[in-house]
């Protein structure tokens, strides 16, 4: 460990470097462009070296915090992204897109005073210095165990299991239901947040430690479970993601122009419709569009559309500032590109041409009354209140819920009232014996630490039930 | 990849034919169900419900027309080549029972869907009336083929060089003032699947039509496919592709596949070069 410095507090938090709003809001690069080897011994250096680390408390995935930022701070890169992967084998991903300020950093001693150390800066830091430099440090694979383990979904936390477990010594094949694996990372979230050729790199990583990745493979479908154990899986994780779109369900909603996140995501990320037509999937190019939601997905959306030309893109929720889900970086960096905010706002109905494209919503105005289930302020509408508001395409962005298409497919499988896998919280376990779930089937949209960090527990428990032989319940 | 082991040109050219080899789709494929298609990395990703399935050979059928871009890309595929991605079976299978007598509507490549479907109604042993249509007679597909499943065939041209001059429509009035009719199943054009709808409904035969809207993903998750069936949102992907021809709205479902009309002319021109030398 290193020796503990003196309190250094007075150094600023070292600021990522990003492309400028004015710039960035028409192309789809990454918009902030990472430390240079300086900034993150600098910033490293920030780090108090906590004898009893909150941060580490804060990371479903227990990453050694301090330990890392010790290397960084020291230069020596190649043994932070070591310490990394002994908990983590996709930094480079987790660095960009996990709510660092609500996990780690929040409970960063330094934020008591000031900034917390940019802990998934450093992340990423250290994961990108090891992928531009050919650096590999994933800890050794164990000896074979000779067992065999289907992981059901390439999204984070089947990713999770498959790194895990493969880790241990199990052969792991990967089925994904799409033509490319990433799940969620690859179809969802957009190239100027995580570029895709960062997933491909830590799924490429997977792959060569032996991982088998099987696109193409619709579980449930192409395959089922019973033949999965019938090939000779000992073990099958289902990470498959919540994967059904949330509508409005109001008048209007299937006139062209209206589409579900998931739709205009999918098109824009994994089609990569924004290259249309050097890639043949289109995506329609609204000048006006309307954002329903406020979420990270939302977020995505909306800036998604300024970068396909639209020259004005809303974001309409229907409560207000404080209680939009998104996290404030990705707020703050839609509000930059010029995002407009419509609060408290819902729509009632749609409007449609002659020809059956939307031109435009009818919406109430609303007001916060009493706390919902959630905590949150219950949106009333206003009576009487009733706008219209042009637009030209709207991207629903409220949520999701529990795709049935697997979980139908499996007799006896028991899922919650929602339709999500109830699984044990601890270890993922489900209902059927030798088959584990965990990630957004489980617990509904969440992010993707969370997935991952279920997919860690439950890659312990199935290493426990295939070295054990036997169910331990 | 996914092979192509046999390739035939239909239709002067406009519709082919490719057997590709899936054995996984192949043994869990049932009549109506479909499969998605993607030629190559740029590839868009292309729902076609399956003509045929041959379980043994561990092979799957589609037979599609030449109409746009994807079309025009899959046209140019050559037997041992193949599809860089295709995942399937997806969709519901077709509601297959012995009723009695039914009739199977096809126009255009529709009747490539309809095949199977009629197969599997004539083996249940229905008494099956067919009556199938193109616009000329080059652009007629599978006539042998449905003469062969049915035990009676009905062939129309829009423009009378074969069979029935007129549409399918005027037969199937015909057919239903003569005959007792149990079900019927319409597959073929939107517009054709709603007249043929319509002049069931006052007969209250019950009508199913497969539908092929626009979608992505083909399992439940974009939204996309959606269609009102009944005042009811339906994923044609998941819930489908089959339903009930009474309660769809095909007004809607026609104006939601003309979405991208602007973008699929582009894309066609954009490419055209490299397609037709």
């Amino acid at each position: 460990m290193a020796e503990k410095e003196p309190v250094k507090e007075k150094i600023p938090r070292v600021v990522m470097p990003e492309q400028r709003p004015d710039i960035r809001r028409r192309n789809f690069d990454e918009v902030p462009l990472g430390y240079t080897s300086e900034m993150a011994v600098e910033e490293a250096s920030r780090c108090l070296q906590c004898k009893r680390p909150p941060c580490v408390a804060g990371c479903p995935v227990d990453i050694d915090i301090p330990a890392f930022i010790g290397h960084i701070r020291a230069g020596d890169f190649d043994e932070a992204i070591k310490k990394i992967l002994e908990k983590n084998r996709l930094p480079a991903i987790c660095g960009r897109v996990c709510p660092q300020e609500t996990q780690c950093e929040i409970r960063c001693v330094l934020g008591k005073k000031g900034e917390p150390v940019a802990i998934g800066n450093l992340e990423r830091f250290a994961a990108d210095f090891a992928r531009i430099n050919g650096i590999e440090g994933a800890p050794p694979r164990q000896k074979p165990t000779g067992k065999r383990v289907a992981v059901v979904g390439s999204g984070p936390a089947g990713l999770t299991v498959a790194g895990d477990l493969i880790a241990k010594g199990h052969e792991v094949t990967v089925f994904e239901a799409f033509h490319k694996p990433g799940g969620v990372l690859v179809y969802g979230i957009p190239e100027f947040r995580l570029p895709k050729e960062i997933v491909f790199a830590e799924v490429a990583l997977l792959d060569k430690d032996g991982v088998d990745i099987e696109c193409n493979m619709v579980v449930g479908r192409t395959v089922t479970l019973d033949e999965l154990f019938d090939e000779g899986y000992d073990a099958i994780f289902l990470g498959v993601g919540a994967g059904l779109p949330r509508f409005m369900d109001i008048p209007g909603e299937n006139l062209v122009g209206i589409m579900s996140a998931n739709e205009y995501l999918t098109r824009a990320n994994l089609m990569k419709a924004y290259r249309f037509p050097e890639y043949d999937t289109p995506i329609p190019r609204g000048k006006n569009v309307a954002v329903l939601g406020a979420g990270n997905v939302a977020m995505d959306a909306a800036r998604t559309a300024i970068r396909l030309g639209a020259d004005e893109a809303r974001i309409v929720y229907r409560r207000s500032r404080q209680e939009m889900p998104a996290r404030a970086a990705e707020i703050h960096h839609a509000e930059e590109e010029g995002i407009e905010f419509l609060f408290l706002t819902n729509p009632k109905r749609f409007l449609g041409d002659d020809s059956g494209h939307v031109i435009g919503m009818e919406c109430l105005r609303m007001e916060l009354g009493e706390p919902d289930a959630s905590g949150r302020r219950r949106p009333v509408p206003i009576e009487g209140s009733e706008f219209e508001l042009g637009c030209d395409l709207v991207v629903v962005a409220v949520g999701s819920g529990a795709n049935p298409l697997l979980t139908n497919s499996i007799k006896d499988l028991v899922l919650n009232r929602w339709g999500y896998i109830e699984a044990d919280p601890e270890t993922g376990k489900t209902s059927l014996d030798g088959v584990w779930a965990g990630g957004d089937i489980v617990t509904g949209s969440a992010t993707v630490i969370l997935a991952m960090g279920a997919g860690r527990k439950a890659a312990d428990s199935m290493h426990e039930y295939l070295t054990g032989g036997r169910r331990l319940s | 990849m996914f092979e192509i082991v046999r390739r035939e040109e239909m239709a002067k050219g406009t519709v082919i034919l490719n057997e590709i080899e899936a054995p996984r789709i192949a043994r869990k494929a049932e009549p109506g169900q479909f499969v998605i298609l993607k030629a190559n990395e740029t590839g868009e990703r292309i729902p076609l419900t399956m003509a045929d399935t041959d379980p043994e050979r561990g092979t799957i059928t589609v037979i599609y027309m030449v109409v746009g871009r994807s079309t025009a890309l899959f046209r140019e595929l050559r037997v041992g080549e193949g599809y860089q991605d295709m995942i399937g079976p997806l969709g519901r299978s077709a509601h297959l029972e012995r009723v009695g007598t039914v009739v199977c509507v096809g126009g255009g490549t529709g009747v490539a869907v309809l095949y199977p479907i009629t197969r599997g109604l004539k083996q249940l042993g229905n008494r099956v009336i067919s009556i199938i249509g193109a616009r000329t007679k080059d652009l007629l597909i599978l006539d042998d083929e449905m003469k062969a499943i049915s035990d009676e065939l009905h062939v129309c041209t829009d423009d009378g060089s074969y069979g029935h001059h007129g549409f399918v429509t005027d037969v199937l009035k015909t057919v239903l003032e003569e005959e007792v009719v149990e079900l019927a199943v319409a597959v073929g054009p939107v517009l054709m699947m709603k007249f043929v709808s319509e002049i069931t409904r006052p007969y209250n035969i019950k009508t199913l039509v497969s539908l092929n809207p626009i979608m992505i993903d083909g399992t439940g998750m974009c939204g996309g496919c959606r269609v009102s069936v009944g005042g009811e949102n339906k994923f044609a992907c998941i819930d489908g592709p089959e339903f009930d021809g009474h309660k769809v709205d095909f007004d809607q479902l026609m104006q939601r596949l003309q979405a991208y009309r602007q973008e699929e002319i582009q894309s066609l021109e954009a490419h055209r070069c490299k397609l037709e030398p």
